[in-house]
């Protein structure tokens, strides 16, 4: 088993965002993935797609799935991550007020992403956009 | 407690769901803050908000939360209930406070997380 999907995610566009990790949620669950593990991908996946929503321009999304991890794949195009370090300490964040009145912009998305993963890295460059790479392991 | 129980607790009106009253919960947590609430790893947990939005649906249906109660008369729209019945979440109005909401659930017996 090995798929591949694709997404690509409007900055600003709050109301779709998480549609990407909707359908990812039920493709997984039709695989019959372990809840527990589902509910680690989504979550990150969200986070990021929240994240390129209210930070970012415009992204894509690349899921891998294989019988042994999910890989993510978050790439935009955006203003970037000046200080990388700083953006994954648990309340930082530059989120404006229309993104605080949605419910988010409490600098805790990337370290839960980190906390929900196996293996992750961000890359970031300034003026250019941002990349996540995210993987879960299906067996533990 | 089961939903149904909830909804009666605080005299409120179940909007999408309703064949899923009967279903048992344990925990509930209260916020307005979706970034809070992704970092919850309890399941069986109920989610009381004043955030009606589409986005306090997503939050729910990514961390396995099978029902939220909008307190403080927020009410659900369109989009919200087209979400809900896609997800399978139950929805609840109710017209008190969080404070007041959460104050008579747990009296009542619901734990919270933490
Ligand atoms: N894709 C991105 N493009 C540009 N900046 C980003 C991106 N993702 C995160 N950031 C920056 O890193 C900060 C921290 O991100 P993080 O996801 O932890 O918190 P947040 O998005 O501000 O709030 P929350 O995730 O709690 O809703 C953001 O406020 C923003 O400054
Ligand atoms: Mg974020």
């Amino acid at each position: 088993m090995a798929m591949h999907f694709e997404y690509k995610i409007e900055g600003g566009d709050f109301t779709r965002a998480g549609n990407a990790s909707s359908q990812v949620k039920r493709t997984l669950k039709q695989l019959n993935v372990d809840p527990k593990v589902i509910k680690r991908v989504v979550v990150a996946l969200y986070e990021g797609e929240v994240n390129i929503v209210a930070h970012a321009y415009h992204g894509e999304i690349h899921i891998d799935i294989d019988t042994e991890k999910i890989k993510l794949a978050l790439i935009d195009q955006g203003p970037g991550i000046p200080n990388i370090e700083q953006a994954m300490e648990m309340g930082f964040s530059t989120a404006t007020p229309e993104v605080r009145e949605m419910g988010f912009g409490a600098g805790m998305g990337l370290p839960n992403i980190k906390k929900n993963s196996d293996k992750f890295r961000i890359e970031s460059e300034v003026g250019v956009g941002t990349k996540l790479y995210i993987e879960v392991y299906i067996n533990q | 407690m089961k939903l149904k129980d909830v909804a009666e607790i605080l005299k409120g009106k179940v909007v999408c769901g309703s064949e899923q009253i009967e279903k048992e919960v344990e925990f509930a947590f209260s916020s307005d803050l979706m970034s809070d609430v992704l970092t919850l790893q309890k399941d069986n947990v109920i989610l009381l908000t004043g955030l009606a939005n589409v986005q306090a649906l997503r939050t729910a249906e990514m961390s396995d939360i099978s029902c939220i109660v909008f307190v403080r008369n927020k009410k659900v729209n369109e989009d919200m209930l087209k979400l809900g019945k896609e997800s399978g979440i139950v929805l609840i109005e109710c017209s008190c406070s969080m404070f007041k909401a959460s104050g008579m659930l747990f009296s009542n017996g619901l734990k919270p997380i933490f």
